[in-house]
């Protein structure tokens, strides 16, 4: 009977995965390093600077983050690691020679409008890290479109092609010594991670893939020269895209859960950012495509309700008439 | 050869190998043998004996009330002790008829004759009082006798044992076959258009190339390979995989001409039909990281938990948790000074709660719940309206089609516990459904 106080009870189940928020986070950050690499490599005179940009944008996350917590008297959640990530994740979506103080700026912003004042980690409507970078671009429009690359300033391939006259070779877009964001120039450096994120099953193939597909099917359709392959690749590869396929629009918490809502969201997310890059003012639209795509789940989930088990198709067998 | 399977589901870790090699053992209960009246679904049978009374081996010591119950007899000879209310493994009192073992094992006649006819293989089924053993507790001669048995076309034997540690069935199909076999071959007779079908999950392949071996001179009797995976034999996502049929909570197997059958009913059913002999015993696997000697064993209904410990070599160190049943459906016990039913398929003990280890963090929206979930609702979402009792969301989003596997909960990374608000959610509107 002694024995018996010590017993644990609880409802089932008794047994549990081992991943967890955490490890997942880890994850993602795992797949980050070679995108992350790349940029601070290729940021050539701005290495040292770069990489302190990316851990000012960090530290700035996690420690408004911890201040948040502490100050409302709440759980503090930094163990999670998620504020690392969207700490990272803004940093790779700033130029490389982007000034400190706006970088603060943008972290606190992510950190306490987009995700804290929405309840923390799991409660927030849009991206974090890209709700921030849009807040940036339009406030600092400048410092968010001057890329330096080999010391000069030069436009983003994404830019060539919106003006018509592109100077950068396809294969350079794909290994990323291009004009862009820290860690949105290497198409090889975002796909290596990727990988390693859907084969972990971290994250769902279903956004990046319908993403990408809808994408390709309305540049091909509308785009400047129509069905032409090399334009369709430049535009996978010169711009933000990949890197907010993979990391940006499969961010779980702005995401639609259910499965179906996953493809349509993904479709919708490959329309929006071929308007806002064909017919927009600017040259790049996948921020904008996904916040404005984040809006829409809650409608999304609505309409993409799971056929629950032994609702669906005509049953076989059983009382015949 | 095809593996057959569902969507959704989890592939927790095994722990089958602590005791899947110990043959199974018979077992003699103690000195007190706690009978409950209560231990299936439906009205709790009457006691028909009294304080000072002597009862033999297979005497009746309860009787079925009503036509969804179930007889209750004694697997010793001795004394009427007690009847009196007493904790069942699960927290809950129970009225319990209490025997002092004489150690004699005295055998009563045969409380009931079976000729082979169908209505005799039912009533002995009924008498002998036989209930689905994998936990549930529903009484056997309901389930076998549906509005129109012509209409049943697949008697399903779930050999999936899909939930982790547990090795009993896997025992019994090593160790005696051509009982499973001969007594789905029983129920067969009752239902001339079925077709009889094993289901084995392909963990288990030297049971499978076992009891293909013996099904060979039944040509109505066939062997499906299930694909390994939790919970496979959950009577839904086991005929889902095995005939492609669909039902959902408020539908009967057998509206889609199925019947579902444990391994152990199965060889209940055998023993009452061939044998003349009631329902006393069962197999329970005992194991976990806490315990001596992991086994297999075969226990006398009424029997206390703790004697059976006893009987695995005891503890190995402190446990922190013990499990009535597998990990992810099984009940937490509290005290172990409690009897085996005919629902307990095992009792588990651990050194460590893995649940106690985590705390519950927000849902990160990561929609892993929704893809393991074999009734594909969406747990995150049922959870939620639960925990904030929204009734008439959670009843439209199909939160009364949860099975409570566990799997959600199971995979959550936030480790919210899911699974269990919705479960208390869903025993509420169904209590409040009733009346
Ligand atoms: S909601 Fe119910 S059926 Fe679905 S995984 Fe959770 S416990 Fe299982
Ligand atoms: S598994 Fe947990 S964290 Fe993920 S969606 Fe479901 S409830 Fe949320």
């Amino acid at each position: 009977m002694e024995d018996n106080k010590m017993l644990k009870v609880s409802s089932n189940p008794h047994v549990r995965d081992c991943e967890s928020t955490t490890t997942i986070m880890m994850d993602v950050l795992i797949a980050l390093i070679p995108t992350t690499l790349f940029g601070v490599y290729n940021s050539g005179d701005y290495r040292m600077y770069s990489a302190l940009l990316i851990f000012i944008t960090v530290t700035t996350c996690v420690l408004s983050e911890l201040l948040f917590q502490k100050l409302l008297n709440k759980k503090t959640t930094i163990n999670d690691l998620s504020a690392v990530v969207t700490g990272l994740l803004l940093a790779l979506n700033l130029p490389c020679n982007f000034p400190l103080w706006m970088a603060v700026i943008g972290a606190l912003f992510a950190i306490v409008v987009v995700k804290q004042i929405f309840g923390g980690i799991g409660q927030n409507i849009m991206n974090p890290a890209l709700a921030a970078r849009c807040f940036l671009f339009l406030s600092f429009t400048s410092h968010m479109t001057n890329f330096v690359i080999d010391g000069v300033t030069k436009p983003t391939p994404l830019a060539e092609l919106k003006n018509g006259d592109v100077t950068t070779p396809l294969r350079n877009m794909f290994m990323g010594n291009v004009g862009g964001t820290l860690g949105e120039t290497s198409t090889i450096a975002i796909l290596i991670g990727a990988a390693y994120l859907l084969i972990r099953r971290i994250i769902d193939y279903r956004i990046p893939f319908a993403y990408i597909a809808s994408f390709s099917v309305f540049i091909l359709i509308f785009g400047d020269n129509r069905f032409d392959l090399e334009y369709l690749a430049m535009h996978l590869c010169g711009g933000g895209l990949m890197l907010g396929a993979f990391f940006m629009a499969t961010d779980y918490v702005t995401a639609p859960i259910t499965p179906m809502g996953k493809v349509i969201y993904g479709i919708i997310l490959g329309v929006l950012t071929g308007l806002f890059r064909i017919f927009g003012p600017n040259a790049e639209g996948v921020s904008f495509a996904i916040i404005f795509g984040n809006i829409l789940v809650p409608l999304i989930e609505k309409v993409t309700m799971p056929t629950v088990f032994g609702y669906g198709k005509k049953k076989k067998g059983g009382k015949k008439a | 050869m095809s593996v057959l399977t569902f969507r959704g589901g989890v592939h927790p870790k095994e722990g089958k190998e602590l005791s899947k090699s110990a043959p199974i053992r018979k077992v003699l209960p103690g000195k007190e043998v706690v009978l409950a009246l209560g231990q299936h679904i439906g009205a709790p049978a009457s006691p028909t004996v009294a304080v000072g009374d002597y009862v033999l081996v297979n005497g009746k010591v309860g009787a079925a009330q009503g036509a969804v119950s179930a007889n209750i007899y004694s697997p010793v000879s001795g004394v009427v002790k007690a009847v009196e209310p007493r904790m069942m493994a699960n927290g809950l009192k129970v009225n319990c008829v209490i025997i002092e073992n004489d150690d004699k094992y005295e055998k009563a006649k045969d409380p009931f004759k079976c000729d082979g006819s169908k209505n005799s293989i039912l009533n002995a089924i009924k008498e002998a009082g036989i209930v689905g053993m994998g936990g549930a507790g529903f009484p056997t001669h309901v389930k076998l006798s549906p509005k129109h048995p012509k209409d049943i076309e697949y008697i399903v034997v779930n050999g999936a044992e899909c939930e982790p540690y547990l090795t009993s069935d896997y025992r019994r199909m090593i160790e005696s076959p051509e009982v499973i076999v001969e007594g789905l071959n029983i129920i067969l007779s009752l239902f001339e258009n079925a077709k009889g079908i094993i289901a084995i999950e392909d963990n288990k392949m030297d049971a499978i190339i076992k009891m293909r071996g013996y099904i060979k001179n039944y040509d109505r009797i066939s062997i499906k390979t299930v694909y390994t995976k939790y919970p496979q034999g959950g009577e839904r996502t086991l005929i889902k995989a095995v005939t492609d049929r669909e039902i959902n909570s408020k539908m009967l197997p057998a509206d889609v001409g199925c019947i579902v059958n444990n391994i152990d009913t199965v060889c209940a059913i055998y023993q009452a039909v061939k044998n003349n002999q009631p329902l006393i015993s069962r197999i329970v696997t005992v194991s976990g990281d806490a315990i001596k000697n992991p086994c297999n064993l075969e226990v006398c209904v009424g029997t206390s938990i703790a004697d059976i410990i006893e009987e695995a070599g005891g503890f190995k160190g402190q446990p922190e948790k013990i499990i009535s049943g597998g990990p992810m459906m099984g009940t937490a016990i509290f005290d172990i000074n409690t009897p085996v039913t005919k629902g307990t398929s095992a009792i588990l003990c651990f050194s460590k709660d893995e649940v106690a280890k985590h705390e519950a963090s927000n849902c990160i929206n990561c929609g892993r719940c929704v893809d393991v979930c074999p009734a594909h609702v969406l747990p995150a979402r049922l959870a939620l309206h639960a925990e904030h009792g929204n009734v008439d969301e959670f009843v439209k989003m199909k939160g009364l089609e949860c099975c409570e596997c566990g799997c959600c909960s199971y995979i959550c990374p936030a480790k919210r516990n899911l699974t269990q608000s919705i479960k208390t959610m869903r025993k509420s509107v169904l209590a409040s459904k009733k009346k």
